[in-house]
């Protein structure tokens, strides 16, 4: 059976159900698509304009880590399909191998800078504690698979590497379960496991800053010029 | 003092930093500085691959070994045979030698994963492998049929014997292995087999043999790598190289190449006295770097480390356009 409505009482029946809307959610489903909407809205996720405090180099370094780790994962990936010793007799496999290497460098340059830019920011003010800890956890993280990596060269680095790296884990405990001198181990670990846990940290880490935002300067108050509402050049507007 | 330490805590509370920006804004193209981000890093990336490449020294075999120092090789042999090298008496996860873990007080997680990895030197590295051949050495029955008091005494006194002749020292520099310069004594099988050993690794046999103990697919180099390192030869190469623990070498690699730079901390701690030469120098220098990498986690929790950034107004530089138009 069907019910027609006026139009006008048609449309404070959507204007009631638009507003109790959010009530009435009861599914699992419905309860985390309202809770994540409303923690990261798109215009926070994927936002077109920043505080003007955000005007200095120190802010390069983040995307430059996460611009590393692209290639990062590309060169692996290559590597990994052809094999750990692959690189030891085809050029380009070597040249491959180097652009991991070299990527993984300028990764691990670019994410000190941008650690050390955050500490001297005091980045974790204003609930951002986490942000600062999935930064602090994805560092020690990378410094791991990066270590494992050197363990998959296959030629004397790796052995040696192997070599002496072993009693420090076999003295937490650790060594049997990751034995820097088993290579079928170590590839689980570096291609599969280590990798995927930088991934998802560096995601929830972006996650985070742009569901809090960037701090702002230490020294911030609450009569700064920029805190008002102006029409300078650079000037996009005015946050709701 | 108390206002200014608050404003450097990581809870939320009714302020600039946990408030959002109501101020001024600058246009910001997230995906624009991705893909300017990702031009950039894969110029400088394949700049650097071109100009300097990667390392990639060739591996040591057992062969290279046998061939280049066999004094060494033959030397480590009868230590692995008499289990007096150092793989023999490790402990976990390798075999069961008693106090051979390394601990903190009553603290000994080497000794709580057991023997995972079971490695008889005198059996997985000299025996067995000997026993491969199509021709094992007739002294191989006479070891494995001597008592273990027996078999160590002729291994033990073998390796004294050697010592004397070839000084561990040096022996890693002798390009050839001469028997006659052992003094006579009751050495048992020990020097044939050990002599056995060094003419199967000289023909490559032996990285073979080993490898297979493991089956046809083996991933496991540990055993090859074990006994690599209990001779001299194997760690003179990695001295030459500056890849030792004495040499900040856990942050090298060969050539010129920049390594694992972000171990420095990792590897300075091997360097400072009471630490790097403890007989538990690894556990303490894990320990140590655990608990660094947790409070640097926790900075923000911690007051004091956590207003240093105040203290010591860097942020001045980073936010001087801000501060120069407030």
């Amino acid at each position: 059976m069907t019910t027609t409505l006026e139009p006008e009482t048609a449309n404070k029946a959507v204007a009631a159900n638009a507003v109790v809307a959010p009530e009435e959610l009861h599914t699992w489903t419905g309860k985390t698509r309202q809770w994540l909407i409303k923690v990261l809205p798109s215009d926070k996720l994927l936002p077109e304009g920043q505080p003007s405090y955000v005007a200095s180099w120190i802010y390069v370094f983040g995307m430059g880590a996460i611009a590393s780790l692209v290639y990062i994962i590309i060169s692996g990936v290559i590597l990994s399909l052809n094999g750990p010793a692959w690189y030891h007799v085809s050029a380009f496999g070597h040249f491959v191998n180097s652009t991991h290497l070299w990527s993984v460098e300028l990764f691990f340059i670019t994410m000190v800078v941008h650690l050390w830019g955050k500490y001297w920011m005091a980045a974790w003010r204003g609930g951002r504690v986490l942000t600062w800890i999935t930064g602090v956890v994805s560092f020690a993280v990378s410094i791991v698979a990066a270590f494992t990596g050197y363990l998959l060269q296959t030629n004397f680095d790796s052995q040696w590497i192997a070599f002496e790296a072993k009693d420090a884990l076999n003295a937490v405990g650790i060594g049997a379960w990751f034995n820097v001198a088993n290579l079928g181990q170590i590839f689980m670990w570096h291609i599969v496991l280590l990798p995927l846990a930088v991934a998802v940290i560096v995601a929830l880490h972006v996650v985070l800053i742009r569901v809090h935002g960037v701090v702002p300067p230490i020294d911030a108050g609450q009569t700064d010029a920029q805190l008002t509402e102006t029409t300078g050049a650079r000037t996009q507007g005015v946050a709701r | 003092m108390s206002k200014a330490a608050a404003s450097m805590t990581w809870r939320k509370k009714d302020d600039i930093a946990s408030r959002p920006w109501t101020g001024r804004k600058r246009e910001y193209d997230l995906f624009k500085e991705l893909t300017v981000g990702v031009i950039v890093m894969g110029l400088l990336t394949i700049g650097l691959a071109v100009g300097f490449g990667s390392p990639d020294e060739s591996s040591v075999t057992l062969k290279a070994w046998a061939v280049a120092a066999p004094a060494d090789f033959v030397a480590t042999a009868a230590a692995e045979l008499g289990g007096s090298s150092d793989t023999a008496g490790y402990g976990a996860p390798y075999n069961t030698t008693a106090d051979a873990s390394q601990t903190i007080g009553p603290i000994d997680l080497q000794s709580l994963s057991g023997v995972q990895i079971p490695i008889n030197t005198a059996v997985d590295l000299v025996t067995a492998p000997l026993s491969v051949q199509s021709n094992p050495p007739s002294e191989l029955a006479q070891w494995n049929n001597a008592s273990p008091d027996q078999q160590a005494a002729w291994a033990t006194a073998y390796s004294d014997a050697l010592t004397a002749a070839y000084p561990p020292d040096t022996r890693a520099g002798e390009a050839n292995f001469d028997a006659t310069k052992v003094a006579a004594g009751d050495y048992g099988p020990v020097p044939a087999l050990a002599t056995g050993l060094l003419t199967m690794a000289q023909t490559g046999a032996l990285d073979g043999a080993i490898q297979n103990e493991g089956g046809f697919f083996n991933l496991d180099y540990t055993k090859s790598i074990l006994f690599l390192g209990d001779g001299t030869y194997f760690v003179g190469l990695a001295d030459a190289a500056h890849l030792t623990g004495d040499q900040w070498g856990m942050m090298n690699e060969t050539g010129n190449f920049p390594g694992q730079s972000w171990l420095w901390l990792f590897s300075f701690w091997y360097q400072v006295p009471g630490v790097g030469d403890a007989s538990n120098a690894d556990i303490l220098v894990v320990g140590i770097m655990l608990v660094l990498t947790v409070l640097l986690a926790i900075v923000p929790f911690i007051p004091g480390l956590r207003t240093l950034p105040r203290w010591i107004p860097l942020h001045k530089l980073v936010w001087k356009d801000y501060y120069s138009k407030r």
